[in-house]
Formats: C-alpha cells, structure tokens, sequence
C-alpha cells in the first residue's frame, strides 16, 4: 500500500479522545465535594471512624502482643499459664475486631452511597431545570455521561478513599511509634528502604498510571469506532467499504494493542520492584537484627514484632498512592460535575411568583426585544396580541424568529426588553409551574418514551382514567391502529418508539396533548417523512385537537396556514406582516411572494 | 469447556506466553515459600544456637534469591496479561470482519447496544479469564501444596490443628459467593436501569419540558436512585457480613496455632523459629481461598462471555458469493424482476408479492405508496442486501448473485432516508464510497447535491469535522451530504430512498433540477411521498401491500382514477385552492 493510501485509511474517522482523566489537585473543588459529606458529619461519619481507630489499633496490637509477650514471656519463660491467658486475649481481639469490622464496612457505604446519592440527585434535579439551549448545545450523551460515569467515578472516593487514607496515615504512624519505642537504631536501618517505597509508589506508580491512561483513551476510539460501524453498517455495505473499514480497525486495533503492551510492562514491574524493597528491608533486619540479638540489646520477640509490622508497611503506602490516584481522577470528574450545577436556568421563578388559575388562553407580546447572546437580535419590537380560542400562524425562513417566540410564550426565555403578558399577567410574575402546565407543545419529532402506549398517552396527565385516555386516542383517530398492536393500549413500545411509524407517533402525541388539556398548543411543523394519506388523517385530527384552544402554529403546509385566524409573517426577528390568509394575498407583499414561490417551485415540476 | 474449545483458535496459538508464563510462576511460588524458612533458620540457628556467622550468607542469599523472584514475577505476569492481550487482538479482529459481512436480516434483529456490550464487556470478561483466571487457578492449588507441604514437614499436628478453621473458612466463602453475585447482577441491572432512565429524559428532554414533567421526572429518577443505593448496599451488607467472618476464621487458625503451637513450644516439641514460620505460611494460604470464589466465577462469568461471543462468530453470512462470482465492470443499468417475492423471515408476510418489471438502461423510475408497501424491498434486492424468496432479479440480464458482491455494489449509488454520516471530515464523508476521489470530483458532487455553498460557509470548509451522527448540521444538511456520497461513486444505477424528505420545498427544487444532470446516463429509482419529486420520472410504480397495483408516466397514471390520483388530489388540493384565491 502506498504511503499516501495508508495515511488516507488512518485518517479515514476521526474520535474526540482529548478526555482529560485527571486534573491537578484543587483544594477549593476537594472541599466543595467533601461539603456532601456534612449532612453526615454527626452520626455516620463519626461512627465510621471509631469502627477505623478500632481495628486499626487492633491489627497494631497483636504482632506486639505475639512478639512481646506471646515469645518473649511466655514460650521464653515456658509459662503455659500465661501463654494460654495471652492467647484468650488475643481470641478476644479479634473478635472485637470482627464486630468492628462488620460495621465499619457496613457504615462507610452507607456513608458512600448517601453521598454519591445526594449528588447525582443534586445534579439532576438541577439539570432537569435547566433551559432548551442548555440541551441544545450537548449531546445527550455527553450529559448522560456526567450524570452516570462522572458520578460513579466518585463512588470509590467517597465510600473507602476517604476514609482508607485515614486509617493509613494512622497505621503508618503506629508502625513507627511502635519501632522506635522498640528498637530505635533497628527502626532506622530498616527505614532505609522507605525513600525507595515512596519513590516506587509515587514515580513509578505515575508512570504506569499515565500508561493505563493511554490504553483508555485508545480504549475508548475503538469503542468508538465500533458504536459508529454498527450504526452505520448499512452505509458501509451499501458502498462496499468493508475492507477499508476493517483496514481502518486493524489500525485502532493495534494501536490499542501496542498501548496495552506497553501498559502491561510497566505494570508488570511494579510488584517485583515493591518486593525487592521488601526484602532488602527484610535482609537488613535478619543482619542486623540478629546482631543486636547477639549483643543482648533486643529480644527474639521483639525481633518478630519487628518482621511482622516491616511485612505491615508496604500495605498503607501503596494504599496511599491508591487514594492519591483516585483523588486526580475524581477531580476531574468533579470540576465536569460542577461545571453543570453552575449552569443557571435562563429564566428565574420569583419567590412571590402569582399560580395562574385556569387560563383563558390571550398571549399579548409588547415591543419585545430578544439577543439570544451578544447584540444579534433574535426579535425585534415584536408586538403580538392573540385572542383566547384563535389559530394563529408564524411564517418566515429558518432563523426568522418563529421558534423564539414559541419559546417565549412557556416562558423558555425572557425578553431582554418588553413584556409578555398572558391573560393580563406579565409571564415574569407568575410561577413556570402553573404557567407550562396549561400550554403543550407538539412536536413534529415526537418523543415516545419505553413503556406502554398508555404510558405514552398519559405522560403529560398521570392521572388520566383509561376511560379518558381511549377517548383521548379516538379523538385524534388513533383509537384504529393501537387497537391492532398486539397487546393494544398495553402494547411495550421502545424508546423513540421502534415499532410505530412517524405518522403513528405523531398521533400518539396529539392524543397525549389533548389528554393534558392545554388552553394554549403550540405546534412546531417541521417538514418530515409522511405518507399523504397518512398526512391526511393527521390533518384531521389536528382540527380535534386544537378545538376551542388558542394554538400557535409554526406552519409549513399551505393547508394549515390558509385556516389560520391570523398569520403572522417574520423577517430576521421582524415582524413584516399580519393578517387571514385572503388579506395578505391581497396585501401582495411577502406572504404573497413566499406562496407563490411555493406554487411555482411545485409548478416547474410539472414542467 | 465446549466454549473454550471452540475459541481455541484465538489463544492457543499463544500458547507460548501462557506456558512462560506458569513456569515462571511456579518458580515465583517456590520462593515464596522460603521467606517464613529463612525466618526459622534466623530464629533457630542463627540466634537460636547462636551460629552468627550464617548471618551474612542468609541475608544476601535471601536478596539473592528475591531478585530471582522478582525476576520470575514479571516474567509471569508479562507473559499472562499478553496471552490474554493478544487473543483479545485477534478475536476482535475477527468479530470485526465478521460482522462487516453479517447481512442486513442481522442488522434488522440485533440492537447496536447489545453488540456492543459483547464487543466491550464480554471481550474483556474473556480475556481477565486468560490473563489472571487461569493463572491464578494454578497458583492457588501450587501454594496450597507447597505450604501445606512445608507445614507438614515441620510439624503434623500443629498443622491439623492450624487447618481445623479451613474447612468452615472454605463453606464461608462459599456461600459468600452464592449471596454476593446475584446481588452484584441487582446492583448491575439497577444501575442500568438508573441509567436507561436518565438517557431517555435527556433524549426527551423536549417532550419533558413541553408538557412541564419535570417534576414528575425528578420523582421517577429519584426513585430509579434509592433503588440502586439499596440494591448497592444490600450488596455491601452481604460484604459486611461474610468478609469480617471470612477474616475472623483465618485469625482463628492464627490463634489455634498461637495456643497450641505455643504450647509445643513450651514442652520443647517445637522450636520458636518454626512457630514464627507457620505463622507466616498461615497467612499464605487464607488469601487465596478467600479469593478462591472470585476466581471460579470469573471462569464462569468468562465462560458466558465466551459464548456471547461465539453466537456473533457463528452468525449465518446468509448472502454469500458464488466461488465462479464475475466481476461486473461499468454496468448498463438494466435492471430486470421476474416473479419476486419477499419474505424478511418465514413468518412474516410477504413484503413484495411477484413483482415483475423491466427498467431499460438510463430511465428514471419513480415509486410511491404507503409506508411498507414494498418500495424500499425492491431497492434493496437490487444490491442483494436481501435475497429474494422466489424468482430472480437481473441487472444487465445476468443474476445478481452471479456476480462479486463488491462490484455489484459498486455500481448502485444509494442515498437513504436516515442519513448517517460517519465522525469524520465532510470531505471524507463525500467521498465515503471512493476514498481515492480527487478534490474536485467531490466538490463536483457536492455541488451537484447542492451542497457546495452551505459547506463553504462553514469554518473549516470541506474540512470541517462532523461529530456523532453528524452533530452540527440540519436535517437537510445532512441529506444533501448524503446525496453527494452517491453522486460522488459515480454508479451506473441511482437509488433515492426518500432522500429530501428533510429539506423545504425550494432546496428541494434546486436538488432536483441538479439531480436531472446527474441522472443522465444513469439508471435512477425515486422513491418518494410527493408527487412533485417523481412526476417527471419516465415511469411511476404505485406500490400496494408489496403489489405494484399501477405503472405508467404521470399524466396515464392521473387519468386513472387509482391510488395515484388520490394522493395527487389530496396534495394538489392546497394549489388549486391557492390558485382560487391568490392566483387570480
């Protein structure tokens, strides 16, 4: 293969896998995290750390006690009494020990999981309220991630880390206290291999850290690549892209392959490093320990006090190094966690905000101004007055301004001059609540949630009877088709509704805005895949739906427009004109010009 | 042990690195032993009978004969993890190969999430078996014996009595490992569960707001989130009440062997340096049976995984090409159904009901009819994405299974409705189906698709980078890009499956009017649900039930008072009506 081919193959997709795992340590962000743990600072927390100082003090004990007194008192001095008094208590240790032990792991998940709990509540409930452009701008994916992965990464954090690195710190300190008050000039000749303990378990342990990161990141391109070429199988096949596809994963496959291998290496040197520092240790202390032995300044039993807290030390250090790591990477996490909970909802409810009672359904726009962001304005002076029970129609091109005003009317944004006033209320003093209760919006991409079709229908009135439900679904003649799915009404259907066809989606959602009962919809119409006879039907069924309600209507079909009360025509955030349908052909301004272009666009067809 | 025979081809032929790998570790395991021995001759000889001399020697031969673990230790473990790395390497190899040439029938039935939990989780799940499961089988049963050997050699009472805790310790982690999965599946499952209800509202996030469900929302993902903290911490209460006990029976042997060792040792049938190495070799030995039970259901777990996997390996390639297939060059564009019919699978109905025709070379061909009435069936046995159940289908009066799939393909250009496009430039994504296109062949498609100015005004031009699923651009947008994929392959039959549903009706004019040139010379199937994208099409099917009930050219097709003119009246209604009104 050429090298140009070969260059062309591995740029052939390309993965955003510049995810930082871990990020400098953040004191501020530590303690922002560690405040969730405040709610358990009275009982669990506390609790948790007795049940730690317990068996740590144990497990310091017993190689003093089998040491010291076990060999040194009484198999040394042959007492069989002592040695069986001795041994009790050790019994009664380590059943102490168990019981500890029993709620100490008990309570520290409890402790982790209430505040993993908390969070990703916290995090949820504060993104749910967070406006449109908020979704707008991410993938759903990239939210889903941080509610989930983000949070979960934590888990380990909260539930040992945090707690693990004190009962390390204080068994590391036990251990010294312990040699020194034993043996001071054989604890420090033994101490010389801790520079090299801390040296592996930070400078080493970094480098295969980094390592393993690589081997992620490559991880995560070829999952990647695997999602999309499953996605996108029928695209590959259709233009026989099989081989350079493959060509392409053989690449992504290596390259995972090679980092993993060189991951593994390094890892691999780990434990033989660790234990040779051991056993140098180990060799230190039989030298030289047995020397003070023959000079009669340490007993035997001590000697073996010593060899068993030596064999203690490695434990804590590496652990350490663990929580250190842990600590990075939930820093990262964290700063993508608080990233989101710092995000503002675009509009704020105030504190004495008026419930709107049953609406009438008048919406008044007066002079409204609106910058989504800088000074491009996406209105400008708009003045609307909407009479409860009217259809009103928005015409204008993509980026005119007719989605903003929809999204203005459920208070979505607020205008940066003028006011809305629904039925006389300026929308800024009543609660969102009672407001976006009383106003649907249909979408022409309808989303249909896993559950059953009466689950569907229901989404936006829980408490609707069957009775009102099926009334709601023959209304808008959905009635026909759900009465043949298998299971009818009780039909599973999938997320985004796999077995149902847009045109059926669609009417599931009419009949799940006439079940809500809005006194205002809101129709967004966007062009779509629908066979005509089933447009028909739809048609139909819209006339049902909007039925004594004021309906706003994002309109594209001639069909729904020409019916209109009133449409309204807009131009880069103007509103140009205003009228039924027969007045503005006879206005002969723009509506004019945009029906007839529609004409003649379907007219040269026939040509 | 089936699934690890039939797998065999992926890591045996690796055997090598497993085999080093089980040398060295019973070499590691052997040495392991001789720290609690070094231990004893301290104690007994070396302090004991007061032999200081030995010291020296014991404490570089014991450096000594670390390093040389050490050594065996990566040897070991180097070689473990790369049996297990290079077999997964060539297993997803293969899964990849295999299932670029499953058929669309495969497609149809199979989720993209669970085959990629097969390529993700079960891969890994089968390569920790051959890394460490394995292994650690092996070395568990080597330390058993080497130190039940050892203690056995110093004192066989002691040793009994050390072991008496071992077979309650051995029902312990028995019945831990009973409790603890299925609790670690509940944890599994609630966290899937927590997560497939977090995806869906952000999915529906519209919809949610639409209807102002938040709340309602909260309440389901808050309930979604106690269940997977208790079914997490049932998990950790089953960790609370077997791990302590677990520990608590391997202190017993300690304190038995404290008790009665020490008692030997005061009646001078033991000496103290061997107590302090049986207390060491205790210590060996409690580990790994307490982790004995993660590693038997690590095999198992592994073998599921192994099996998942197989049934992607074993998949039937269903179309398959002749081993005498020709290759087909510059096809004329005939395309020829005798007799077709289709079922997808044997229960279903019949998708397309003896369908005959014959398209000359260069025609446009334009079909309509209702969702699922067969229009999208027959495209599709044109480039054999199906076979056809009964009768044949010729393209250039051969059968299409006469020739190479490949250059069958080549020659059919399709632009479907969902327009996926892959994470790559725009330019790459044009030139897709012919990665060796010049820049201007594909500026020249993308201007033939109406294209060429929307990319332009993007920040990096043809360069311009386009996220998951074509994140960052319109749905029309995309179709256009879709649209110049197929021109750009330059094939001797055009199929448009729906492909401007998603623009407004002026682009769509000017896709068309573009689209006139680019059929020229071509054989072009439209199918739409406008009259106004086929109306000029040479020949319109009006497909029924998988039937083509009608066929003719527009103005014949108008005149018959069928289906077509149905759909004809109900869409023309609007124009008439304007013409009434506006038109005066």
């Amino acid at each position: 293969m050429s090298s140009e081919a070969q260059k062309r193959i591995q740029n052939r997709f390309k993965y955003s896998t510049d995810q930082v795992i871990e990020k400098p340590f953040n004191w501020t962000q530590l303690w922002r995290l560690f405040r969730y743990l405040k709610p358990y600072s009275k009982k669990l927390l506390p609790l948790s750390i007795i049940m730690v100082l317990i068996t740590t003090a144990i497990r310091l004990v017993i190689p003093i006690l089998i040491g010291m007194y076990v060999i040194d008192e009484a198999i040394a001095g042959k007492d069989g009494n002592l040695l069986m008094q001795l041994v009790g208590v050790i019994a009664g240790l380590y059943i102490v020990n168990y019981v500890a032990n029993v709620f100490r792991i008990k309570w520290m998940n409890i402790l982790g999981q209430s505040v993993i709990y908390d969070l990703r509540k916290h995090l949820f409930t504060h993104v749910q309220w967070l406006s449109n452009r908020f979704f707008d701008k991410r993938s759903a994916g990239s939210i889903l991630v941080r509610i989930m992965n983000d949070i979960n990464s934590l888990q380990e954090l909260f539930t040992n880390g945090v707690i693990n690195l004190l009962m390390d710190i204080l068994m590391l300190m036990g251990i010294f206290v312990v040699l020194f008050t034993i043996s001071p000039e054989l604890a420090l000749a033994v101490m010389i291999v801790l520079p090299a303990m801390f040296l592996i378990s930070t400078k080493l342990r970094k480098k295969i850290r980094r390592s393993w990161q690589t081997v992620r990141l490559k991880q995560s391109k070829l999952n990647s690549h695997l999602n999309e070429s499953l996605q996108g199988m029928r695209i590959t096949q259709s233009f026989t892209q099989e081989k350079e596809n493959a060509q392409y994963f053989e690449g992504v496959n290596n390259e995972t392959f090679e980092s993993w291998r060189d991951a593994t290496k390094k890892n691999a040197t780990f434990r033989p490093l660790v234990e040779m520092t051991n056993a140098v240790g180990s060799a230190i202390l039989i030298w030289y320990g047995a020397t003070l032995i023959q000079g009669g300044s340490l007993e035997i039993g001590e000697f073996v006090t010593f060899a068993f807290l030596i064999g203690m030390f490695w434990e804590p250090i590496s652990r350490l190094g663990m929580v250190y790591n842990q600590l990075l990477m939930g820093m990262a996490s964290s700063e993508r966690i608080f990233e989101f909970l710092d995000e503002q909802p675009n509009v704020a409810e105030k504190k004495d905000a008026i419930e709107l009672k049953q609406i009438k359904g008048d919406v008044k726009f007066d002079g409204v101004d609106f910058a989504y962001s800088g000074d491009r304005k996406a209105l400008d002076g708009i003045n609307l007055d909407i009479k409860a029970g009217e259809t009103i129609a928005l015409v204008g091109h993509t980026g005119s301004g007719k989605t903003t005003i929809a999204n203005m009317i459920t208070r979505f944004y607020d205008p940066t001059a003028g006011s809305i006033k629904m039925d006389g209320h300026d929308l800024r003093d009543v609660s969102l609540r009672s407001l976006r209760s009383q106003i649907s919006i249909v979408l022409q991409d309808t989303f249909i949630f896993s559950g059953t079709i009466k689950d569907n229908i229901r989404f936006g009135f829980p408490h609707a009877s069957d009775q009102q439900l099926i009334e709601a679904a023959k209304a808008v003649g959905a009635h026909g088709f759900i009465e043949k799915l298998p299971k009818g009404y009780d039909t599973e259907v999938e997320e985004r509704g796999n077995i149902l066809s847009v045109g059926e989606r669609q009417l599931i959602s009419f009949a799940r805005a006439l079940l809500a009962d809005p006194r205002i919809i809101i129709l967004d119409e966007a062009t779509a895949s629908i066979d005509t006879e089933t447009e028909v039907v739809i048609q139909k069924a819209l006339n049902t739906l909007l039925e004594g309600r004021t309906a706003v209507i994002i309109a594209h079909r001639l069909s729904t427009i020409r019916d209109a009360d009133r449409i309204y025509v807009l131009d880069h955030g103007h509103l140009m004109e205003s009228g039924n349908h027969d007045e503005l052909m006879k206005h002969k301004g723009i509506y004019q010009g945009l029906v007839h272009s529609q004409f003649t666009v379907q007219q040269n067809h026939a040509g | 042990m089936d699934v690890f025979k039939k797998l065999k081809e992926f890591y045996w032929p690796h055997k090598r690195h497993f085999i080093l790998s089980i040398i060295f570790l019973f070499v590691m395991t052997l040495i392991t032993i001789v720290y609690p021995i070094i231990l004893q001759i301290t104690i007994d000889d070396v302090v004991g009978q007061g032999r200081y001399g030995l010291i020296p020697y014991l404490a570089f031969g014991f450096i000594g004969i670390m390093a040389i673990k050490g050594i065996a230790t990566f040897i070991s473990q180097y070689n473990g993890d790369l049996f297990g790395i290079i077999a997964v390497y060539d297993l997803r190899e293969r899964l990849y190969d295999k299932l670029q040439s499953l058929p669309f029938q495969y497609y149809d039935n199979a989720k993209t999430g669970d085959i990629m939990s097969r390529l993700t989780a079960d891969v890994e799940g089968f390569r920790f078996f051959l890394s460490f499961g394995f292994a650690e089988l092996i070395r568990l049963v080597l330390l058993l014996i080497v130190t039940t050997g050892v203690m056995l050699y110093y004192s066989v009472p002691l040793t009994i009595v050390t072991m008496l805790s071992i077979p309650f310790l051995a029902i312990a982690v028995f019945k831990f490992d009973k409790k603890v999965h299925p609790a670690f599946r509940g944890v599994r499952k609630s966290f899937g569960k927590l997560n497939t209800n977090v995806q869906e509202n952000i999915s529906g996030i519209n919809t949610v707001k639409s209807l102002s469900r938040e709340e309602h929302q909260i309440d389901k993902f808050n309930s979604s989130n106690q269940d997977y903290k208790e079914k997490y911490l049932f998990t950790s209460d089953v960790w609370a009440k077997y791990f302590p006990l677990m520990e608590f029976l391997g202190n017993v042997s300690v304190v038995m062997l404290l008790g009665y060792g020490g008692y030997l040792v005061v009646n001078d049938s033991l000496t103290a340096g061997e107590l302090t190495a049986f207390y060491s070799l205790v210590g060996f030995i409690i580990w790994p049976i307490m982790n004995l039970g993660f590693t038997i259901n690590q095999f198992s777990q592994s073998k599921a995984s192994g099996e998942r996997l197989l049934e992607i390996l074993e998949a039937e390639e269903t179309i398959t090409e002749k081993p005498d297939a020709i290759e087909m060059t510059r096809s004329e564009g005939v395309v020829e159904f005798k007799n077709v019919t289709l079922r997808y699978t044997e229960d279903d109905e019949k998708a397309i009901n003896n369908i005959s025709f014959k398209v000359e070379s260069g025609k446009t061909i334009g079909l309509i009819g209702a969702t699922g009435s067969g229009k999208t069936s027959v495209t599709q046995l044109m480039t054999r994405f199906y076979e056809p159940t009964e009768g044949s289908v010729l393209i250039d009066g051969r059968e299409v299974s006469d020739y190479t799939l490949r250059s069958l393909r080549k020659n059919v250009g399709f632009v479907l409705q969902e327009s996926f496009l892959f994470s790559s430039t725009i330019k790459a994504n044009i030139a897709f189906g012919r990665p060796e296109a010049t820049m201007d062949e594909i500026i020249s498609a993308a201007k033939k698709a109406e294209a060429h100015d929307f990319i332009m005004e993007m920040p990096d031009g043809y360069d311009t980078m386009l996220g998951e699923r074509g994140l960052g651009l319109s749905g029309g947008q995309k179709q256009r890009i879709a649209i110049a994929r197929a021109i750009c392959l330059d094939p001797s039959i055009l199929i448009l499956d729906d492909a401007t549903s998603a623009v407004d009706m002026q682009t769509e004019f000017n896709i068309q009017k573009a689209l006139k040139e680019v059929m020229k010379g071509r054989t072009t199937f439209i199918i739409a649900h406008r009259i106004s994208s086929l109306k000029h099409a040479d020949e319109i099917f009006v497909f029924e039930n998988g039937e083509i009930t009608h066929r003719g050219t527009h103005e014949e097709l108008i005149k018959l008072e069928g289906q077509y003119k149905r759909i004809y009246d109900i869409q023309y209604k609007d124009q008439k009506a304007l013409s009434a009104t506006g038109m005066r």
